[in-house]
């Protein structure tokens, strides 16, 4: 069983890291340990708690903008927000539910550390995109901040970028300043009915390159549309979100229905099951469902254009469907032990993006390359980059990468 | 020129025959210049203040022979600097004496437009609005536009991680690339992300973005394009103070609005765009706001409507919505002339861009104007005030004795009020030399050390544009050394379970 740490200020996750250094430790850097499942199988001696690092230190809606601890759970962040009729713009999905876990866990730190983003990702950015600014404890025991609190800032290297989507790999966050943004007033959703999966991409295509600022589109086929309760019924459908003004939702939601009509049976999910649809398209829900939590889960982000292409190389076992107008799929296999890697990173390869493997046992993350892996060159920069950050690997070697 | 730059390399210098012709062998004919009277267009860029001739020019054409210039000049520790299309305002391309002033000018080719995933595929010389005008057919534009994008190339902008006028709702350069194929000082080719989102393992676009030149040479780069907006309509609301105007600007937000584009000129601006422009701006007023929104004609005249009140309640003199496209644009070619218009009425002028939160405009503004009294030199305002980013624009003559060295201080003294607020140094122009000994205003040595590490695992030797963005160089095995303190448990306070 390991040991935990559980520092209260940056200054002791300064200490706990230098012990570590002079101890060779290796420590786990870890919030609420929603995501732990998440990445390669790596020994550590030890759990760097951060969950005390908790509480919102800066909140001032005018300028949009919010510093807070890094453990502070996002829950209390999102309800902060929501009083002030403003949110998190890119979404940030759970994955929490994926792995029988209570939806509504994680804390500020773990969002950013996974660059988590949702189905407004194709409008709004991800994490990274509202990260302005950052306090961190290196692996080499130092604090450093980067960033600041304004929104337009080019003073120094965007360390925030990098940390963003480190997984805690490169250094512990403890203070964290995002961007914030107004709520929608309204949101409503145009589905198609009927399409297979490429001629739902050109739909989406054409909603995505229409005037309408569609802030999701996904395509759920047939066999995992009745997973989605919101839905009228459950044969394929391809869903386009709208938010905005409600005079500017009613005019663009008239406008798409008249560019979608052509692809097939059109109807309007009101503001309600709106809401719902797009919470569980976030959550990826049809691989959140107990007798689906056994199947491997691949995460794939591609361009919008080639998702279907991609789902195309997969073995048709494959359980699946689409956010990102097309260029993320969420692909579950049939078969516990069976991630079928070569087909996926071979599709990969040959079509572009990169492909996560989100769920499978500890064994098969073991053997297989959880993370995307990289071409030689960019392997060793990656590598270096690592080294100048944690020289000695005291912050979730190996997470990512064996070596790094 | 006062500018500390890192040492000339006597032997470098000696060998410079030698040198050129290496090059030539490279990149042939007039890809590399080398006299006197050819390299002059290329001693500096657009912070004119700071001038030095290259050691030799080299305009390549294609990826391998950057590859090879690179290679060359890494195993003869030669210091290069990159330079697109010099439009820089902090002297992020200003040349070595004894560097290779890298030219991207002729990467000038659009290699692939993809409506399907919504994408461009351009090379780094191509210049900002040109990719807008290649997808304009179609209805399709690049967001960020930056003021000088008829000249400023991409590869430039994402060097600089360049800002424009819709920042606030289309993000910056860096929210808007998803791809870039890279050199290594040492010739190894890269490849970052490409038609999909978030590229995979550690956000090195994200590093790159707002690089300033000094980790690898940008060969390619993948910009996402967006549908216009159905309309676009431009708002001049005139206000008698800036406080006035600070306090729209905030309630506007906290009415759930983000224009695509909100900008502020104080007076002196006003008054000097006017004269040049004739965009129609009101002269009576203290502080002028130009607030854009855009989407369907339906979304906009509603905003424009709310606005309109919320102006009212905030003491506006004056409120008018632009009603047809060539009057957006006149109200928009006001403010885009700001800097030449201030070219107009002064022999020369200087400008910084620090960013604060927008809360604390009127007092700096207030500071601002004592410290023009203060040096005796003029200053008009003009800012991006969603995003709270200031363009001072101090005004004065480089051939009066000591009024450039009264100027740069008065700048440094607006930056240093500004990082005191809680702002930045520098909001979208870069540091570059310009403000490269100030950084240490924000950071510690810890962090700029931690920056360094950075530069060390892109380019070791620390020869792509050395000078730039650092206040002080340090060897990367310096950097690299660890000193670990400790090794007994330094930390008996600390609650383990």
């Amino acid at each position: 069983m390991a040991d935990v740490i559980k520092p209260g200020d940056a200054k002791e996750v300064e200490d706990a890291v230098r012990w570590a250094l002079g101890n060779q430790k290796v420590l786990e850097v870890a919030g609420q340990g929603s995501k732990r499942a998440i990445g390669r199988p790596s020994q550590t001696d030890i759990t760097l708690d951060l969950t005390a690092l908790s509480g919102v230190m800066l909140y001032e809606p005018a300028e949009l903008v919010l510093s807070a601890k890094a453990g502070t759970p996002l829950s209390e962040i999102e309800a902060l927000l929501d009083q002030n009729n403003q949110q998190l713009e890119f979404e940030p999905m759970d994955y929490g539910p994926l792995f029988g876990r209570e939806a509504g866990q994680g804390t500020l730190g773990g969002v950013i550390a996974a660059n988590l983003s949702g189905p407004r990702r194709i409008k709004a950015g991800a994490a990274r995109d509202h990260f302005l600014g950052v306090s961190a404890v290196t692996g080499r025991g130092e604090i450093i901040k980067s960033g600041g609190r304004v929104v337009k800032n080019v003073t120094g290297y965007d360390l925030c970028k990098l940390l963003a989507g480190s997984w805690g790999t490169l250094a512990a966050m403890t203070e964290i300043t995002v961007k914030v943004l107004p709520k929608a007033e309204t949101v409503a959703t145009v589905i198609v009915g009927g399409l297979d999966d490429a001629r739902a991409a050109q739909a989406m295509a054409a909603a995505m390159g229409s005037a309408c600022e569609v802030s999701g589109a996904a395509h759920l086929p047939d066999h995992v549309a009745s997973c989605f309760d919101s839905l009228p019924n459950s044969e394929a459908t391809t869903a386009l979100r709208l938010e905005g003004f409600g005079s500017s939702v009613k005019h663009r939601t008239e406008a798409l229905i008249a560019l979608m009509k052509p692809f097939g049976q059109v109807a309007l999910l009101d503001e309600k099951n709106s809401r719902a649809l797009w919470r569980d398209v976030r959550e990826v829900k049809p691989f959140a469902a107990e007798s689906a939590r056994t199947r491997p889960l691949w995460r794939i982000s591609t361009a919008p254009g080639k998702g279907y292409e991609i789902a195309a190389a997969i073995t048709p076992a494959a359980q699946m469907f689409y956010d990102w107008a097309g260029g993320l799929l969420w692909a579950a296999m049939p078969f516990a032990d069976e991630p079928d890697a070569a087909s996926v990173r071979g599709a990969v390869r040959s079509l572009g993006g990169h492909s996560t493997l989100v769920r499978a046992p500890a064994a098969v993350r073991a053997a297989v390359d959880v993370f995307e892996p990289e071409q030689a060159a960019l392997a060793a920069l990656s590598k270096r980059v690592k080294e100048g950050f944690d020289p000695k690997g005291v912050l979730n070697p190996g997470r990512m990468w064996a070596g790094v | 020129m006062s500018l500390k730059m890192p040492e000339v390399d006597s032997a470098v210098l000696a060998r410079r025959d030698r040198i050129v012709a290496a090059l030539r062998t490279i990149v042939s004919g007039e890809g590399v210049i080398a006299t006197e009277r050819e390299m002059k267009p290329f001693e500096s860029d657009g912070l004119t203040a700071y001038r030095q001739p290259p050691m030799v020019v080299v305009l390549p054409e294609t990826t391998e022979q950057v590859a090879q210039v690179l290679h060359y000049c890494h195993d003869e520790g030669i210091k290069v600097v990159p330079r697109g299309a010099g439009t820089s305002l902090s002297g992020g391309a200003l040349p070595l004496a004894d560097g290779v002033l890298l030219g991207m000018a002729k990467f000038n080719r659009i290699r692939e437009i993809d409506f399907e995933s919504r994408v461009a595929v351009v090379e780094p010389g191509v210049t900002n609005l040109a990719v807008s005008n290649a997808v304009a057919d179609a209805g399709f534009y690049y967001a960020p536009d930056p003021s000088s994008q008829i000249a400023c190339t991409i590869g430039g902008n994402v060097a600089e991680n360049s800002g424009g006028v819709h920042c606030l709702k289309y993000g910056m350069t860096t929210n808007n690339v998803l791809g870039c194929e890279i050199v290594l000082m040492t010739g190894e080719m890269i490849r970052i992300g490409g038609k999909h989102l978030d590229a995979g393992g550690y956000d090195l676009l994200g590093l790159i973005n707002g690089s300033e030149g000094l980790l690898g040479v940008i060969t390619e780069i993948t910009v996402r394009i967006l549908k216009k907006p159905e309309t676009a309509r431009a708002m001049l609301i005139g206000f008698p103070t800036s406080e006035d105007a600070g306090a729209c600007v905030s309630a506007i937000i906290a009415a759930g609005i983000i224009p695509g584009g909100m900008e502020m000129m104080d007076k002196p601006a006003i008054h000097a765009v006017e004269e040049f422009v004739h965009a129609g701006y009101p002269l009576d007023v203290e502080a002028l706001l130009i607030v854009e929104v855009d989407g369907p004609l339906a979304e906009a005249n509603d905003l424009i409507e709310r606005i309109e009140i919320i102006a009212a309640k905030c003491n506006a003199l004056s409120c008018r919505a632009s009603t047809s496209e060539q009057q957006r644009l006149l109200f928009w070619a006001g403010r885009k002339a700001a800097f030449p218009a201030a070219g107009r009425i002064s022999p020369d002028y200087y400008c910084v861009d620090p960013t604060i939160p927008r809360g604390k405009l009127p007092f700096v503004l207030k500071r601002i104007r004592e410290m023009s009294e203060k040096y005796g030199l003029r200053c008009a305002n003009v800012f991006h005030a969603g995003d709270g980013n200031l363009h001072p624009l101090i005004l004065y003559d480089a051939n009066r004795p000591g009024e450039l060295e009264k100027t740069e201080e008065f700048g440094a003294e607006i930056m240093k009020l500004c990082v005191e607020v809680g702002g930045v140094l520098t909001g979208e122009h870069g540091a570059g030399v310009e403000k490269r000994d100030l950084m240490p205003l924000m950071f510690s040595e810890i962090d700029l050390a931690a920056q360094q590490r950075v530069k060390c695992a892109f380019d070791a030797k620390g020869l792509l544009n050395p000078g730039k963005l650092f206040p002080t160089l340090h060897r990367c095995a310096e950097l690299g050394r660890l000193h670990i303190s400790g090794g007994k448990l330094p930390f008996p306070d600390i609650p383990r379970f």
